[in-house]
Formats: C-alpha cells, sequence, structure tokens
C-alpha cells in the first residue's frame, strides 16, 4: 500500500478561513438558517474573462484548489476529483427557469454550460491546462468520500499526487426546494445552540475544500490519509460494528483514535445516530463536531476533513469545536464520522505524521 | 436610435454579466470582440438570441454576424432596420 499524505489544502466556507489562524481568531457564529460563503477575492485567482461566466460554487472551487495546489507546490496535478451533492444549482435553476419562461425557445449557452455537476472540476483543469484524469462523483452526502476513495486507489496505483475537493452551492429555488420538504430549519438557530435547538432540520450551508494528496510527505505534509469507507444504506444499530470492523481493518481498536470528528448537525431526527456513538462506543474518545460553523450541505464533511488536518498538524483542539472534556497528550489517529438523513454513512481515517 | 443604443449597452452588461462596466463605460463604436469589450464566441451566441427574443430578428447566415456586432452603433441600426417586434 501506499502512503498518500495531504500535503495541501484550500478552504472557502462560511468562516474566513483563508488561513487556519484567521479562521482561529474570527470564528464566529452563524445566525440564519441559510449560510453563504465568506467570499474571497475572487479576482486574486481567476482571470476577470473567465470570472463572470462563473457561478458561486464554481469560483469557490477554483478559488480552493488553487490554494491546495499552491501551499503543495504542484504547478499540474495528474488527477482532478470533485465530489459534489447538488451541483451548480445557481445555474441549473437559471436554465431551467428560461427553459420555462421562454417556452422552451430562446435558449442561452452559458447557464448551460455551466449547470452540470462536473463544471467545477472542468474549470480547474481549464484554468490550469490540465488534460489529466478528471472524474466528479454525485452520491449524495458521499460525494466527497468517493472521491477520496478513487484519490487513494489512484495513489495505491502509483500517481503521484491527486486534486481532490468537495463543492456545493446554494442556488435559491433548490434551497426553497429544501425548505418546503422541511430539511432546512423553520426557527432561527444560532451555532451554539444548534445541538440543542431540538428542532428537525439543519442550518443549511456550501463550501468548497480542496486537498492536494501526494504518496511523498513534505514540509508542508498535514497528516496521512489513511482510509475511507462508505456504506450509502445501513441499519442505525449496525454502525456500531461497522465502525469498529473499519478502524480493525486498519490495524486499530477504538481505545486508539485519539480524536473523533462528527458531523452533527442539529437535525433532531437524526442526530440520535451521532448521540448514540458519543454516548456508547466513542464514549471515552475526544470528540469534536463542526457543522456549527460551516453549516449543512452534501460535501460539509470536506469541511470536517479540513479541520481535523489543521488539528493533526498543529496539535490543538480549539475550545468552540469540542463535543466533550476528554483530552490526549497526542493526537494521532483521527477519525471522521459522517451521515445525512441516515443515510450516506463515511469513515475517514487520518494519521498525523 | 439613442434609446436603443442605451438600452443595448445595459443589456449586454447584464446579460453577459460584464461586472466591471457601465452603460457609460461603453462608448457606441467601441468594438464588442477582441480589444473592446473582449466578448468572445459565447458572448455572440448569447447576443444572437438577444435578437431573437427581444427583437424577433433571425440571424440566418452567421458570416453576416461579425458586421453586425461590430459596434453598439452597428447592432442598433441593424435591428433598427429589421426588427419584427
Amino acid at each position: 500500500m501506499a502512503h498518500c499524505y495531504i500535503n495541501g489544502v484550500g478552504c472557502v466556507s462560511t468562516q474566513d478561513t483563508s488561513d487556519y489562524k484567521i479562521f482561529l481568531e474570527t470564528q464566529h457564529e452563524l445566525t440564519e438558517n441559510i449560510v453563504r460563503v465568506h467570499k474571497p477575492n475572487y479576482r486574486d485567482f481567476i482571470k476577470p474573462a473567465m470570472i463572470r461566466r462563473m457561478a458561486n460554487g464554481v469560483k469557490n472551487g477554483v478559488v480552493a484548489s488553487a490554494i491546495a495546489l499552491k501551499e503543495a507546490n504542484i504547478k499540474m496535478p495528474e488527477a482532478i476529483i470533485t465530489g459534489t451533492g447538488m451541483g451548480c444549482t445557481i445555474d441549473s435553476g437559471k436554465f431551467l427557469k428560461n427553459i420555462i419562461d421562454n417556452k422552451e425557445q430562446f435558449l442561452t449557452p452559458t447557464a448551460f454550460i455551466q449547470s452540470t455537476h462536473n463544471t467545477v472540476g472542468g474549470q480547474i483543469a481549464l484554468g490550469l491546462q490540465c488534460k489529466a484524469y478528471n472524474v466528479t462523483y454525485v452520491h449524495k452526502a458521499t460525494s466527497f468520500e468517493a472521491s477520496l476513495v478513487d484519490a487513494l486507489l489512484m495513489i495505491n496505483d502509483n500517481e503521484t499526487n491527486i486534486l481532490v475537493g468537495g463543492v456545493d452551492e446554494i442556488g435559491d429555488y433548490s434551497v426553497r426546494l429544501h425548505q418546503l420538504i422541511g430539511l432546512v430549519k423553520n426557527q432561527e438557530t444560532l451555532s451554539n445552540g444548534l445541538l440543542q435547538s431540538n428542532s428537525k432540520g439543519v442550518v443549511y450551508g456550501e463550501g468548497a475544500q480542496f486537498f492536494a494528496l501526494e504518496n511523498q510527505k513534505k514540509e508542508t505534509t498535514y497528516a496521512e490519509l489513511i482510509d475511507v469507507e462508505i456504506y450509502d444504506n445501513i441499519d442505525e444499530s449496525e454502525i456500531h460494528n461497522k465502525l469498529l470492523q473499519f478502524l480493525k481493518t486498519n490495524g486499530l481498536a477504538i481505545a486508539d483514535v485519539d480524536l473523533v470528528v462528527l458531523g452533527n448537525n442539529g437535525d433532531v431526527k437524526f442526530d440520535f445516530i451521532y448521540n448514540n456513538l458519543q454516548d456508547n462506543l466513542l464514549k471515552s474518545t475526544q470528540q469534536i463536531y463542526y457543522k456549527h460553523l460551516s453549516g449543512e450541505y452534501h460535501t460539509a464533511s470536506s469541511f470536517g476533513l479540513w479541520i481535523a488536518a489543521q488539528i493533526c498538524k498543529i496539535q490543538e483542539i480549539p475550545k468552540f469545536l469540542k463535543l466533550n472534556n476528554k483530552e490526549v497528550a497526542t493526537i494521532k489517529n483521527v477519525l471522521l464520522y459522517n451521515q445525512y438523513l441516515g443515510e450516506n454513512h463515511s469513515f475517514t481515517l487520518l494519521r498525523s505524521c | 436610435m439613442e434609446n436603443l443604443k442605451q438600452e443595448l449597452k445595459a443589456k449586454i452588461i447584464e446579460n453577459l454579466n460584464l461586472e466591471d462596466f457601465k452603460v457609460e463605460d461603453i462608448e457606441d463604436n467601441d468594438p464588442l470582440f477582441g480589444d473592446g469589450l473582449g466578448l468572445d464566441s459565447i458572448d455572440a451566441l448569447e447576443l444572437i438570441v438577444m435578437l431573437d427574443k427581444d427583437y424577433g430578428i433571425k440571424i440566418s447566415d452567421p458570416k453576416k454576424g461579425k458586421e453586425i456586432f461590430e459596434s453598439i452603433q452597428t447592432m442598433a441600426q441593424f435591428i433598427m432596420d429589421n426588427k419584427t417586434k
């Protein structure tokens, strides 16, 4: 098995995550139920001629990928793998609305071109003039993890570096549909009280996180990506065993896990799945969460990986992420567990270097 | 004619998302493609659809596009001569 190291990270989120130190100092409470990204200066990363056609998700993905590649000093990745749950919903909505409004006449090309799920990966490749493997995974809340699995397979298949990321954007129309079917909270919920909100639905967010993965460790290395496992549909009662099995496959027991990063999102209908793990199997393990800062979206777990990678490198856990008071001297093995709406379960294992 | 030129400038800025431009930044004879506004072939398609949708003009000969879309002045003149709505 080849080693797979996270050597560069880029994050555009609802917080100022241009730098991890800035994030630690300025992390702010989310007060609305639909939260949008803290916009970077897009013009620092994208040519003006290209920027005017890009919707937010595309711009955020391009910026996050540029930051990750620059940090890892990779000029041309050997593969670009993107995960997105909803794709480019802004332009999809625009294009579909045009079809209806204009009775299927007068359809313009821009929104159509930009509306496909693989627009982000395509625009990153266009910007870099990268003609390498370019794949986008669309598997709801395991879209990002599916991308990680592919990246791990490619590293094992002797590729030396891979750009991998997760992107989703808020499209007004698609969010309205999410609201109509009760997936977004009705009442305003503060981040700090997210897990105590005792209400259905989530605070809906957006973001883009990219990671430069390489088979060589170097100065910029954050952590080693050990393994990823996905279960789209399993019974809640099976999660306990699946988690133990995942650890065992990687030569670990629960006591070896120094930190678990959980995807709690404050949805009273499904957070019990996390709570059962927290109160039982992971009772003695240090626990953190992050969706009170990022909002929930299909690739929010990539924000979780961004935080986990930072913690592996810096070996410090900020208070505002903690779910319990357990502490360990050295954080070595970090487990991420995520699910959304009781399905799309994923386990990701990192090891600090 | 003057109103039409102002209307075209506003429509081009909005439809092509030219965030850096205001109506007053575009001169009537500025080239729309190349060194002027820097429009490209995708924008040309957007403009063709705009003529059809808003002014009822179908451009049947693509070779004419180069002359029609040379500037706001040429576009406005073409619309004045050919509009059906």
